[in-house]
């Protein structure tokens, strides 16, 4: 019998009810009394020397309150990058300065230079018009090409780096000479050189920020769309403005989809603050969808060649991975720790492989920022390894079942420490193999490969075994590993004096729906209603220092924290009780929402020693404060490591080259599950953006650096009818040993697994269809791409 | 600046407007009904479906005074009487058709208009009909099993082939 409430119980959620009757309030959704509009001017070259920019006539114009330029922001600080990475040789990266509005040069098309707020947002669009054409720029030639980039030193995205690179990271360096050493002398070496695609992250509620200033008491605030209000704070205050912490209120209120897009600090949020200082006004900014295009950070964007050495029966022996990595003009937030920890730490997958080492130089472009999106290094990793052991089979005749099955560390080798760095806590990854296998009905495809060929289509089947590293991260590693910031979070629960809760939490959700699980996992613990829990979050003025939601996180670490909260409210609690029951605390337990002396039917309910809390005229106030609130802070001991195997069915029609997924099964292991509605939703979510990015989505710059796919109409967004139903299964569960609640994570687990097992479908389908020169074909598998394939 | 007036929900409003205003605008700036999201500006994304005169349209795409006397109706509209959700909204809560919420006031007016043209539509007729509603957050599986339960289909069986 499923549960129907606390922890496990598929609970409906509360933020639904706002969100399906037009009541939710997104920022662009707000309307400050007095507010003002901004309208950011953005460069329509890819890379280019700012002549002049001349403001007069725009200034002059109706409703025009003020224009700002890059000169405007010269004296203050940059967006900096979130983790400082040192090159091969030691050297540290280049971090060129990212300003609030270019000065100087433009690097990419949509790259603003001047902005302009006006009465109304009509009068700001046209005095930016104005702008524009009032504006000159010597257009330099673009660099676009990551080969190029590195190739043509004289042509420099930023002047003071003259190669193009922000470094040439190797991991581990000190496994380079064996690894190079064991693939000398495999029997066995498969190479493949792919691209994993750039993505737009396309969350469908475009980047909105309002900045307000308080004259009275010089408070600033900003209400953004932000996956983590206290880290924008902590960048806007301490890095670019020069605000003083507490006196910058950030509020990220209902947030329409992040996917990653929404972790980082952008200009325009700077910029509001600026102009609602200078003008007293509340002044606001929300993108249209090009400015989302253009100017929202990127996702992956790797070049790679990637090396798979073994015997003749398929047992690994090593991979070595060389990688291109683009991070376009500037580096945004996580940009420099994408392509490099969160990527190279993945590359042995869940296999026993003794010998891994990875080279990533990340190249500098004239495109758009790119950073993490969904999985985040963790999709390249898995993408890169679960294509090639695809093709070393078929180059050895082995069986990728098989294959995989043999290679996978057992459950008895936990933990396990990977070459490349990382300890593996718990996992079972022949069980999910397992469970993909029949959830699939692999013995049954012959059955369906006939019937699919009956019908003229080319069918094929292909898997992926998949783990990632989640719940970012332990503190203490991650300084080690150049990271700016701790990664730990908080939580502040508030028993009130009525006996009902307010939980502050650090993570912020913008989907993921942690005001329904969070209030499960509260009152499960307690043995309180779950509506009686109330969860806060996404305000600074509210919430304690959290680090935000994203890298699959908000449970794992946030959630956590949480829990130890409670954890403290119950040993209070119990020194009430003892109090009140005159009893020893020793002899006090706490279930089922009571307080009771163990062996006796003496006891307190929840909500008596709440109100004794608040009412304290039969309490302990020798030894005991007041009041029932407790914040917990966790910094994790370790990632936690989520694993599963995916298994996806295409028809291919050989006269088009058209793609369809018509079946995709998952058995993933996420250890202990909270709430199976929303785990199954987030599945859905991931395979949905993964499909995407295997079947349609590519993000293409023309040689000058134009965006070709600038909006909806040119950039293939997977729609309904393009994706099937997904099969879910998440009953093979290895708990996190390290975590209370024994959680992984499950937001980014489908965007990892899915892309290679759509390729190996594709390429099997192709195979098994005669087509045995098509070895590979890069993402997306387009008709145009899958018939070139077939008739090239 | 030109006053137009319309039946929005039921009610009848009026607001002051532009000739470029969008009825996107309108409705969000003029009637502060903010339900009505605009995701793109080309058409596309379909966040700010409402229905114009029993016909869903993509109101970024419509001039305000071009439908002054129309008759509106928006995700604010949905609900029943009193209060509660109304029978496509329930269908999305129980079967987790949304996340974000962004997507779904256009979502949710698309699917009642499919379902005033065709009450027990198909998989694949409920695939094509929101073609031209983006979600990016459910990998529409949920959306799906929501429209379907909505029209009174059993949806307990629904998964990959």
């Amino acid at each position: 019998m499923p549960k129907d409430h606390g922890i496990g119980a598929s609970s409906k959620r509360r933020e639904d009810i706002r969100f399906l009757t037009g009541q939710g309030v997104y920022t662009d959704d707000m309307n400050i009394a007095g507010q003002a509009h901004a309208v950011m001017v953005r460069s329509n070259v890819a890379h280019g020397r700012i002549v002049k920019v001349d403001t007069s006539a725009a200034a002059a114009m109706p409703g025009v309150l003020v224009v700002f330029t890059g000169e405007d922001f010269a004296a203050v600080g940059g967006n900096p990058a979130g983790w400082l990475i040192n090159s091969r040789d030691g050297t540290p990266m280049r971090e060129p300065k990212r300003p609030v509005l270019a000065h100087g040069k433009v690097r990419h098309v949509g790259d603003a230079y001047a902005a302009v707020v006006a009465d109304t947002y009509q009068q700001a669009r046209d005095a930016a018009q104005v702008i524009a054409d009032n504006s000159e720029i010597e257009e330099l030639p673009a660099i676009v090409n990551m080969v190029d980039a590195v190739a043509n030193p004289g042509n420099r995205v930023h002047d003071e780096i003259p190669d193009n690179l922000c470094f040439d990271w190797g991991w581990i360096e000190d496994n380079r000479a064996k690894v190079d050493d064991a693939i000398k002398s495999a029997p066995h070496v498969t190479t493949l050189e792919l691209v994993n695609n750039r993505l737009i992250p396309n969350a469908i509620e475009p980047r909105a920020s309002i900045g307000e200033y308080f004259p009275g008491t010089q408070d600033y605030k900003l209400t953004t769309t932000s996956q983590n209000p206290h880290l924008t704070r902590l960048l806007v205050a301490a890095f670019v403005l020069g605000i003083p912490e507490n006196k910058l209120q950030v509020v990220a209120p209902d947030v329409g989809g992040g996917f990653g897009s929404k972790i980082y600090h952008y200009g325009e949020e700077a910029l509001v603050l600026a102009a609602a200082k200078k003008l007293h006004r509340p002044v606001r900014w929300t993108a249209e969808r090009s400015e989302s295009f253009l100017s929202d950070a990127h996702g992956r964007d790797h070049v790679t060649k990637i090396e798979l050495a073994c015997d003749l029966e398929g047992n690994f022996i090593a991979f070595r991975t060389e990688t291109l990595a683009n991070v376009g003009a500037y580096l945004s937030n996580f940009a420099t720790v994408t392509p490099t920890f969160l990527h190279g730490t993945l590359m042995a997958g869940p296999y026993t492989v003794p010998n891994v080492y990875v080279n990533v130089k990340t190249v500098f472009t004239n495109t758009a920022p790119v950073d993490a999106y969904r999985g985040a290094g963790r999709p390249e990793a898995t993408y890169s390894l679960e294509r090639v052991v695809d093709i070393m089979c078929r180059e050895l005749g082995l069986d990728p079942f098989e294959v995989r099955r043999k290679n996978f560390l057992t459950p008895d080798m936990f933990p396990y420490t990977t070459p490349v760095g990382l300890v593996y806590d718990t996992g079972n990854y022949q069980a999910t193999l397992d469970k993909v296998m029949e959830m699939a009905d692999v013995a049954g495809f012959e059955k369906r490969r006939a019937a699919s060929a009956a019908a003229g289509k080319l069918r094929g089947m292909g898997l992926s075994t998949w783990i990632e590293a989640c719940g970012i991260a332990p503190s203490h590693l991650v300084g080690i590993l150049g990271a700016r910031v701790g990664l730990f979070d908080a939580a502040t629960v508030r028993v009130n004096a009525t006996g009902n809760l307010s939980v502050m939490v650090g993570a912020h959700s913008h989907g993921q729906g942690h005001e329904t699980v969070f209030a499960q996992i509260v009152a499960d613990k307690l043995g309180i209603p779950e509506s009686s829990v109330e969860i806060v979050h996404g305000d600074t003025a509210k919430i304690p220092f959290g680090m935000g939601s994203y890298g699959s996180r908000s449970l794992a670490v946030c959630g956590v924290a949480m829990v130890k909260a409670v954890d403290k409210i119950i040993a209070k609690g119990k020194k009430i009780a003892a109090h009140m029951l005159e009893a020893a605390e020793g002899d006090i337990t706490f279930e089922g929402g009571k307080f009771s002396v163990a062996g006796t039917d003496k006891a307190k309910t929840f909500g008596e020693i709440a109100f004794s809390a608040y009412v304290p005229h039969n309490y302990p106030l020798e030894t005991l404060e007041p009041g029932l609130e407790e914040t917990a802070f966790y910094d994790p001991a370790n990632f936690t490591y989520p694993a599963g195997a995916y298994l996806c069915e295409v028809e291919v029609d050989e006269g088009t080259g058209k793609v369809d997924v018509v079946a995709f099964h998952c058995a993933d292991d996420f250890g202990n599950i909270m709430n199976p509605m929303i785990v199954e939703g987030q599945v859905h979510g991931g395979v949905g953006q993964g499909i995407g990015q295997a079947l349609c989505e590519f993000t293409t710059y023309d040689e000058n650096g134009q965006l070709l796919t600038g909006s909806y109409m040119d950039y293939a967004m997977p729609r309904a009818d393009d994706l099937p139903f997904y099969n879910v299964d998440y009953s093979c569960q290895t708990p996190c040993t390290h975590n209370p609640l024994g959680v992984k994570g499950c937001g980014e687990a489908g965007a990892i697994g899915s892309p290679p097992a759509v390729i190996n479908a594709v390429i099997d389908a192709l195979q098994r269809g005669g087509h045995s020169h098509v070895m590979h074909i890069d993402m997306p598998v387009s008709p145009s791409r899958v018939w070139s394939a077939i008739n090239g | 600046m030109t006053k137009v007036s319309m039946t929005v929900n039921g009610r009848a409003v009026s607001a002051e407007t532009e000739g470029r205003t969008l009825l996107s605008a309108y409705l969000r700036d003029g009637l502060r009904l903010t339900g009505t999201h605009v995701g793109c500006d080309t058409s596309q994304c379909g966040a700010c479906v409402v229905h114009l005169d029993g016909k869903p349209v993509k109101s970024c795409t419509v001039f305000a005074q071009d439908v002054a006397g129309a008759d509106v109706h928006t995700i604010e509209g949905m609900a029943n009487a009193d209060g509660s959700l109304g029978v496509i909204q329930q269908a999305f809560q129980d079967h987790h058709g949304l996340q974000c919420g962004f997507c779904t006031p256009g979502m949710v007016m698309s699917a009642a208009a499919l379902l005033a043209e065709n009450p027990k539509p198909s998989e694949h007729e409920v695939r094509h009909y929101l073609d031209g509603n983006i979600c990016r957050c459910t990998g529409y599986h949920n959306i799906v099993k929501a429209v379907m339960a909505a029209s009174g289909q059993d949806v307990s069986a629904l998964a990959a082939e």
